[in-house]
């Protein structure tokens, strides 16, 4: 029903604007793919008969339509993530529509109304962690603000050689049961014989009466990373030629697993972040969380070969691929990192625990920037709550901005705070500003806190302690600007994903904030994002680690009271106003 | 192009025409199955070993766990058993079939039956129960039995697992059985019934499926309990050598 408008409406925009608008069509088949990763073979889904899906091209205002056939035995759907269009082409099955039943076939239709590198999966069960997800590049319809020669789709995931479904099984009955980065017997030894024994039998006793593990960082480790559908071994090979400029599209299309990025011997320069530009930032490595993405431009100058090297956060695993002057040349393939650790730091957001690193009182945050900020009373200076003035004074001093020390987006001391191999640059958020405003910077109207909970030893989890199952949507008005408040009381990072509408990512910036469709939010850690409520309709929203999402970390956000002329225009394309 | 502008125009007919169709302003109920409670299931065989005593006697020992449901309700079943294979008799067969349901951050309630069918007398058991994971990683289980005799009785496990490596697994276990009437037709005395204490050292072999494990068990009876089994031509007091595996499904 609802397909068949969108065709129509679409068609009478098409109608309306015949010069401006171009349309095309697309058919996707999801089906039963064998992945083959280099170690281990899995049967999996993909789309048009492989995984990944094919790179959907697309022109920014472009009608697109696109025909998703089930070739499965189970409902599917498509979520086009990061993509801005009416809620019932947003592919959300229970939100945004009813699923793709087997054998049948939807038409996607929407307009196009961005540009950059997004991606597509599957929002059905455990089908994107299967394999089922693709990338989507959309062109400018003018200049970009920075040139290049050449562009790759560096396409992270981690594959694993258990099913979805068989992995959040196994972490409800043992939620360690993926853990092999725990800490031994010999790891005390060392800690002892570094810290002295009193020292770490302290700190285990610490923990272990929390109950919580300094390991916890990875909860599902074993996977091979993959880079456009190719293991370490396999080595997606990306050609070039000296001296050119390279656009890579990198994207975070794991179900669980960040990672931290770098190319030995190049400078990245960081032009995009989640489909948006940014103000150019050169680094040497970058952190990508799950479900974002970030472009970034290289240089290659000498006629050899450079490792794309992807490195998870919890150092269980990697993902490598190589940009070579010739097919055939390889460079040489960095060891991991030692496994990360928690700190106490870590701990700071959650309920009893009497240290708070990472998240100041609102009084502070006010205290403290009110003798630098413009607006004592502008909600943009909230953004310095969590941040360390003293480490921030301290990057000041070095006179760089990039400078990794002292991430504000992570609490102080956190054991997960990135560093780069080489000793240079990494990738803050507080060096994201957007390139271009998206939205008239102002006032949000009110704030909604969302504590980010859960239980690690039931492997639940939660926002505000209520599992989706239980829980009421987010009821938003429209017309208004949300200012979210994410509280993390967990020991894990959650990459949160709003569908439908954007998150402006508060760096303290006004209106340069960067403008991001998923938000990472570290353990220990409060960060703000702001939405311009501007879609009616309903919307996801949830943590996109898919066993956390699936465990409970989920909402319906439900967008009302758009004047009706304003809801026709809106979903308009969608025809049922 | 043609076709599409038919079906646009069909399409605008119709979306005039039928007011009752799916808006922006309303929502339409989630009824997929993210919006229902997360069923899971497994399996645990924290034992299943051949026993070989100081005594020359030769035992197959499990001790398993089966689970269905959700966060807030889990039905289980917990089988553990003793067969000697000489005799060729269950010395121990106990089958527990209880609800499980969470009081607190890491404690879950048990209450259910438990039935002991070995070689001689059965027994029937209510069980009332906690399990769960005490600070500094122990894992702890308790219940309280109450038979269909009238005995009450109680029983409290401990684990510790300590990690040689992250695959080589050194795991203690302490049993602990105590009565609060003498039940003598089981050759249960009133007081402290018996200790088991293990050590046992597993190798994670595939996953967490497979381990398998050697190491070594001691058995105890204690006061009455040693008395009646001493009186029986039974020893109260058994070291095993134990080899065997761990499963996980």
């Amino acid at each position: 029903m609802i397909h068949t408008r969108m065709k129509g409406a679409g068609l009478l925009l098409a109608l309306l604007l015949p010069l401006s608008v171009s349309a095309g069509e697309y058919n996707l088949t999801v089906d039963r793919v064998t992945i083959d990763t280099g170690d281990f073979k899995k049967e999996g889904i993909g789309y048009n008969g492989g995984s990944p899906g094919p790179v959907l091209r697309f022109e920014e205002g472009e009608d697109v339509t696109i025909n998703v056939t089930n070739r499965l035995d189970s409902p599917t759907s498509i979520h086009w993530h990061g993509l801005i269009l009416p809620f019932q082409m947003d592919g959300v099955p229970g939100i945004s529509f009813e699923g793709i039943a087997p054998g049948e076939t939807f038409t996607y239709q929407f307009p196009t109304t961005q540009a950059g590198t997004y991606w597509y999966h599957s929002h059905s069960g455990f089908q994107e962690p299967d394999g089922a997800y693709g990338a989507i590049i959309i062109e400018p319809k003018e200049r970009e603000p920075f040139r290049y020669d050449r562009e790759y789709v560096v396409q992270l995931t981690d594959k694993h050689p258990h099913s979805g479904e068989r992995v959040m099984r196994n972490l409800k009955m043992m939620p360690d049961y993926y853990n092999r980065e725990q800490q031994t017997v010999g790891e005390f030894l060392s800690d002892a014989s570094e810290n002295g024994l009193m020292n770490s039998l302290r700190d285990r006793l610490a923990w272990g009466g929390m109950r919580m593990m300094k390991a916890d960082v990875e909860d599902v480790q074993g996977f091979a990373g993959l880079i456009n559908g190719k293991g370490p071994e396999q080595n997606w090979t990306g050609l070039f030629e000296p001296g050119e400029r390279i656009r890579l599209r990198i994207i975070n299309s794991s179900a669980m697993t960040f990672f931290d990025v770098r190319i030995p011997g190049l400078e990245m320069t960081v032009v995009q972040a989640d489909g948006n530009n940014v103000q150019p930032v050169p680094v040497d490595e970058l952190r990508i969380g799950v479900a974002e993405t970030y472009d970034v431009l290289v240089r290659p100058t000498d006629d050899k070969a450079y490792t794309i090297f992807a490195e998870s956060m919890g150092r269980s695993g990697y993902a490598r691929a190589t940009l070579a002057a010739k097919q055939g040349m390889e460079a040489s393939v960095p060891e991991l990192r030692a496994p990360a650790r928690l700190t106490m730091a870590d701990m700071g957001g959650m309920p009893g625990m009497d240290m708070d690193h990472g998240d100041m009182s609102m009084d502070d945050a006010n205290a403290d920037s009110a003798g630098e900020s413009e607006g004592a009373m502008n909600h943009d200076d909230m953004a310095t709550s969590d941040m360390d003035h003293s480490q921030m004074a301290g990057m000041g001093d070095d006179g760089s901005p990039h400078k990794t020390a002292g991430d504000r987006f992570y609490a102080k001391g956190s054991g997960l705070t990135p560093n780069a191999a080489n000793g240079g640059r990494f990738l803050s958020y507080a060096d994201l500003r957007a390139q271009k405003p998206l939205y008239e910077d102002r006032e949000p109207t009110r704030e909604i806190e969302l504590r980010l909970t859960g239980n690690m030893e039931r492997y639940t989890w939660s926002i505000n302690g209520v599992k989706y199952e239980d829980a009421d949507p987010i009821r938003l008005q429209y017309g208004e600007r949300v200012r979210f408040k994410f509280v993390n009381e967990t020991m894990m990072t959650h990459p949160m994903h709003l569908h439908g509408m954007w998150s402006i990512l508060d760096v303290g910036e006004g209106k340069w904030n960067p403008v991001k469709h998923t938000v990472n939010v570290q353990p220990g850690t409060t960060v703000y994002m702001e939405t311009e409520v501007d879609a009616p309709g309903q919307w996801a929203f949830h943590c996109h680690l898919s066993y956390h999402a699936a465990a409970g970390m989920f909402r319906k956000v439900f967008v009302e009271g758009a004047p009706s002329s304003q809801a026709d225009a809106e979903t308009g394309l969608g025809g049922d106003a | 192009m043609n076709r599409l502008s038919l079906t646009s125009l069909a399409t605008l007919t119709g979306l005039f025409l039928s007011p009752a169709t799916v808006t922006a302003q309303s929502m339409i109920e989630d009824t997929t199955p993210r919006k229902q409670a997360l069923t899971t299931w497994g399996v645990q065989f924290e034992e299943f070993e051949y026993r070989y005593s100081d005594a020359d006697e030769e035992l197959v020992v499990w001790n398993g766990d089966l689970f269905y449901g959700t966060d807030e309700l889990k039905a289980r079943w917990l089988t553990t058993g003793e067969y000697a294979i000489n005799e060729q008799a269950y010395e121990t067969l106990e089958n527990q079939f209880v609800a499980q349901t969470p009081i607190s951050r890491f404690f879950d309630a048990r209450a259910g039956i438990r039935i002991d069918t070995p070689e001689g007398q059965d027994r029937t058991y209510a069980v009332l129960g906690i399990a769960g994971l005490a600070p500094q990683w122990f894992e702890i289980d308790g219940s309280l039995y109450i038979s269909d005799e009238g005995d009450a009785s109680a029983e409290v496990d401990a684990e510790y697992e300590l990690l040689l490596t992250n695959y080589w697994i050194l795991s203690a276990t302490l049993d602990g059985t105590i009565a609060f009437s003498d039940d003598r037709e089981i050759g249960v005395g009133t007081g402290l019934v018996s200790t088991e204490t293990g050590l046992r050292a597993s190798y994670d072999l595939i996953d967490r499926t497979i381990s398998p494990y050697v190491g070594v068990v001691h058995e105890r009876q204690y006061g009455n309990t040693a008395d009646l089994t001493e009186a029986g031509g039974g020893d109260p007091e058994n070291w095993f050598a134990v080899i065997g595996m761990r499963m996980v499904f």
